[in-house]
């Protein structure tokens, strides 16, 4: 017997999509603005050995000066970025959906489990509740990283008047990489996550759209379709 | 089941739809306006909540490096540094001092859109030399000049505090009371910057003629430049020609090519 269970709220599941497009124009107008000096690059004792962004990526993409538009862009869309983040935390903290979230004792040993399983080198299923404790470090992780984001940004972006935060962060430069460094992690949790959504299949996708999965009915639970969001957890 | 995931699948659809629509319209450069909006509720923000007893760090003197010239606009070649004064116009006091004259003009050639938006002789004022600016209390920092474009550099400067020049050349006024804005342009009027009056009374903000121990190099802005930990290098206007107090928002070069007015760190 199959049921319904609600899985993401409303709130979630809006929040979860208004911050892709925020997130995405976050990254796109702060390269615009790292793109007028890049000079990031992973030495080793002395010598690049790696670097972000080869002229030949210019060429290709016909990159010029954007730094005017750039700022304009990273300076407008902060504030949709931020306030949307900040109503996705009190959202999870009013509701107690942070219970599902955040990681529990052992969430980091079990999450080990989930990588090698997930890996295909072992076989067992790790244990998944709402979310397993890979997607509970994960899920707190970024959130921890859009709270870096901002305080770093605003330590870059007030250097003088937020004096102090940007001492605490190492000094102006420190705090450019922090927040450079930041970003890369999007972007590799991005890719790990549509790895992983694209794995985890239609029904998973679909609870994010329509908040309901369909799971196997226990034998206690009520008819389906009656599912209300009191009954959710499981 | 199948009608509730359809409704939603729905409604998805049409905000995907709405929002992408929305940012297309958003991010065409005719809607720059809205983006330059913001810029200016971002300014009432930043000018708001500005703490003139905020201090950017400074570093010791080890650290201090020559800054890469980046710019050149308004560094005219044929520049006469015997001939340099400082005109200032604007502020209330000043015309029983010795340094107030009537005639201001540089008498430098320029162009007449150049001369349209800068007149060749302003309003009567002060004509000071460097030596009027030396006289004032000597203040050393060594601050970070950080770009708009994101580089920083740590440089030793040394110069006067604007806020002491005010003190001494319009000692009646009440900081308060000053006019809103302050207009720099260099002497032949090719580079020019706007300030808000509360941003350059910021005690990190130097009438600058040394670097690095030495007097101020011509391609770093000598003899006379402004420094400033409170705003971007394109707003630290090097070779000052003129300095008006001004209740008019100044233009700004790079404000006119795109750039936030205030860039208020």
């Amino acid at each position: 017997m199959k049921q319904l269970e609600l899985k993401h709220p409303l709130a979630v599941r809006w929040l979860h999509w208004i911050n892709f497009p925020m997130l995405a124009l976050m990254i796109w107008s702060g390269l615009l603005i790292y793109w007028a000096n890049d000079v990031y690059q992973v030495e080793i004792s002395g010598h690049e050995v790696f670097r972000f962004f080869p002229q030949p990526f210019y060429d290709a993409l016909g990159i010029s000066s954007h730094l005017a538009r750039g700022l304009s862009l990273h300076f407008f869309f902060m504030w949709f970025f931020t306030v949307n983040g900040v109503l996705y935390v009190a959202y999870t903290l009013v509701s107690g959906e942070w219970r599902s979230l955040v990681p529990v004792a052992g969430s980091f040993r079990r999450a080990g489990l989930v990588m090698l399983h997930d890996l295909h080198l072992r076989k067992a299923p790790p244990p998944q509740g709402k979310y397993n404790d890979a997607q509970r470090i994960a899920y707190s992780g970024v959130i921890v990283m859009g709270f870096g984001s901002v305080v770093t940004g605003l330590a870059i972006y007030k250097p003088l008047q937020a004096a102090w935060l940007t001492a605490l962060l190492g000094g102006y430069e420190c705090a450019r990489i922090e927040h450079f460094i930041l970003m890369i992690g999007y972007v590799l949790f991005f890719l790990v996550h549509i790895a992983q959504v694209i794995r985890a299949g239609w029904s998973n996708f679909r609870s994010m759209i329509a908040g309901y999965e369909v799971i196997d009915a226990v034998p206690a639970s009520p008819a389906p379709g009656k599912t209300g969001e009191g009954e959710a957890t499981r | 089941m199948a009608a509730r995931s359809r409704r939603s699948f729905l409604v998805a659809a049409s905000a995907a739809v709405a929002g992408g629509l929305g940012l297309w319209w958003l991010l065409d450069p005719r809607r720059q306006g809205i983006f330059d909006r913001m810029l200016g509720l971002n300014e009432k923000i930043g000018g708001g909540l500005f703490r003139r007893q905020a201090r950017a760090a400074e570093f010791s003197r080890s650290l201090a490096k020559i800054p890469r010239v980046n710019g050149t606009e308004g560094m005219s070649e044929d520049f006469d540094v015997d001939r340099w004064r400082l005109q200032v116009t604007g502020l209330a006091a000043g015309r029983q001092l010795p340094q107030f004259a009537t005639d201001l003009a540089y008498h430098t050639e320029v162009s007449d859109e150049t001369a349209a938006k800068f007149p060749a002789t302003p309003a009567a004022g002060l004509l000071l030399t460097l030596d009027d600016i030396k006289a004032l209390p000597r203040v050393e920092m060594i601050t970070e000049l950080k770009c708009v474009e994101g580089w920083s550099t740590i440089v030793h400067w040394g110069g006067a505090r604007v806020s002491d020049f005010v003190a001494k050349y319009s000692p009646a006024t009440e900081l308060g009371s000053l006019p809103p804005y302050v207009s720099l342009v260099t002497p032949d009027r090719g580079y020019y910057v706007g300030w808000d009056t509360p941003s350059i009374l910021h005690p990190q903000t130097l009438l600058c003629y040394e670097m690095n121990g030495e007097p101020l190099p011509l391609e770093h802005g000598g003899p006379l430049r402004l420094v400033t930990t409170a705003k971007y290098g394109i707003k630290q206007i090097k070779r000052i020609g003129r300095m008006a107090f001004t209740d008019q928002r100044p233009a700004d070069y790079w404000a006119e090519r795109g750039y936030d007015w205030y860039s208020g760190l």
